[in-house]
């Protein structure tokens, strides 16, 4: 098995009067790591937790491996969703959570739950509510990674580990999924450090999709345009320019939507091209103050 | 390694070509594995196969069923040739153009680059 595909159409999600997802629709691909990015408050954990059955949808269509996942068994077997809390018993040491998820998911392995266990250095004997927050985020991922279901959910439980451990988990995370294939989305806000990891990308952004596709697209889709103000401000004339710079006389702006004939374009009439790191495109999409709103939607 | 602009899979392209020109890389040795270029560098092993696609299609590398990828034979000799007809078009024309806002003159370039080459 390569992991369970999820397929979400026109999702609504209402906590009594908000809002939480307002008729969003995106695929997640089996076997692909996914990458569901977005600002807090955007929408990730609702949607993860809709996924999960973990919280029930106000309306729309949840396919999970083909099945609506609401009150399923065997698609909630394959299933597992760590939120940053840890999501697991307060009061119980570390091992016997661990023993309890062995009995209970087939596909477990507590070989690599003990492995993960010395190299994010804790303790089986103590409990979750002794724990620091490095710790208890590190325990959080070694149920998420251990649990080797078809589809794991992990919501930002990386956010509270430090830098070494943050890269030990791309490190086991990259490997174990190369040994066994499997659905894994990635939720966060800090995309820099996990921009490599992912192929496809979703970003949500207030309860809708902003843009849904394979990470390089969306990177290639980004594009800056260096030069003399005047020659730039032609050349990005009638673009989707998200962000602007001026020094003196040069002038940089970010386009999105890159045209195949740009770079010959540029050449011409002498501008620089330059490609736009996600994490980049990511603030440029999503920050939108008052102002550029009203204006941007009235376009 | 890879922290350039570009995007990833044409910088790992770029690495393994620059690799087979400078002789690093010989026809007929195998290459890293997209398993091995994922678990080093921290890349989606998608990203890595996509630059490996793009030199197979190039004839650059080749892939031999269930054992690896390797250096094709000709794959120097056809990226030197590619590199040569590049060559005056990537370096000496925007040379020569930030020559010209300077006020350098040809002859000063050419007086330079006949000191550099040293006696033959």
């Amino acid at each position: 098995m390569s992991g369970f595909g999820v397929e979400v159409r026109d999702l609504t999600a209402r906590y009594d009067t908000t809002v939480a997802l307002d008729a969003v629709s995106f695929t997640i691909r089996p076997g692909v790591i996914t990458g569901l990015l977005g600002r807090n408050g955007s929408g990730k954990t609702t949607a993860l937790s809709v996924l999960a059955a973990f919280r029930r949808r106000t309306s729309g269509t949840v396919l999970v491996d083909g099945e609506d996942p609401w009150e399923n068994e065997r698609v909630l077997a394959g299933t597992c969703l760590v939120r940053e809390s840890g999501d697991v018993a307060i009061d119980q040491s570390l091992t016997r959570t661990l023993d309890f998820l062995g009995d209970r998911r087939p596909t477990f392995s507590r070989e690599l739950a003990d492995s993960l266990m010395d190299r994010f250095e804790l303790d089986p004997h103590t409990k979750p509510n002794k724990l620091s927050r490095g710790k208890r985020s590190a325990f959080g991922v070694v149920v998420g990674l251990a649990s080797r279901t078809p589809l794991t959910l992990l919501d930002e439980v990386h956010l509270g580990m430090d830098a070494p451990s943050r890269y030990a988990f791309y490190d086991v995370l990259l490997a174990d999924w190369l040994e066994h294939p499997r659905t894994i989305v990635l939720s966060s806000h800090l995309i820099g450090e996990v921009e490599r990891l992912l192929e496809d990308v979703v970003v949500l952004d207030r309860g809708t999709v902003l843009t849904a596709s394979d990470a390089e697209t969306l990177r290639g889709g980004g594009v800056t345009v260096t030069g003399p103000a005047d020659v730039v401000a032609e050349f990005v004339a009638d673009r989707n320019v998200v962000a602007r710079q001026q020094l003196g006389r040069t002038a940089q702006a970010t386009l999105v939507g890159a045209r195949a004939d740009d770079v010959d374009r540029a050449r011409q009439v002498g501008l620089e091209l330059g490609p736009v790191a996600l994490q980049d495109l990511f603030v440029h999409l999503t920050d939108r103050p008052a102002g550029a709103q009203s204006t941007e939607e009235s376009r | 390694m890879f922290d350039g602009r570009d995007p990833l899979y044409v910088q790992i392209a770029d690495q393994i070509r620059s690799d087979v020109l400078t002789g690093a890389l010989r026809a007929e040795e195998q290459v890293m594995s997209t398993t091995q270029y994922a678990t080093t560098f921290r890349i989606n092993p998608a990203t890595a196969a996509k630059a490996f696609t793009e030199l197979v299609d190039e004839g650059v590398l080749y892939k031999r069923r269930g054992i690896g990828m390797f250096v094709a034979e000709g794959a120097r000799e056809q990226l030197l040739a590619q590199r040569r007809a590049s060559f005056f078009a990537d370096v000496v024309e925007p040379m020569l153009e930030q020559a010209r806002v300077l006020g350098i003159g040809v002859e000063e370039i050419v007086e330079r680059l006949r000191e550099k080459e040293g006696p033959r």
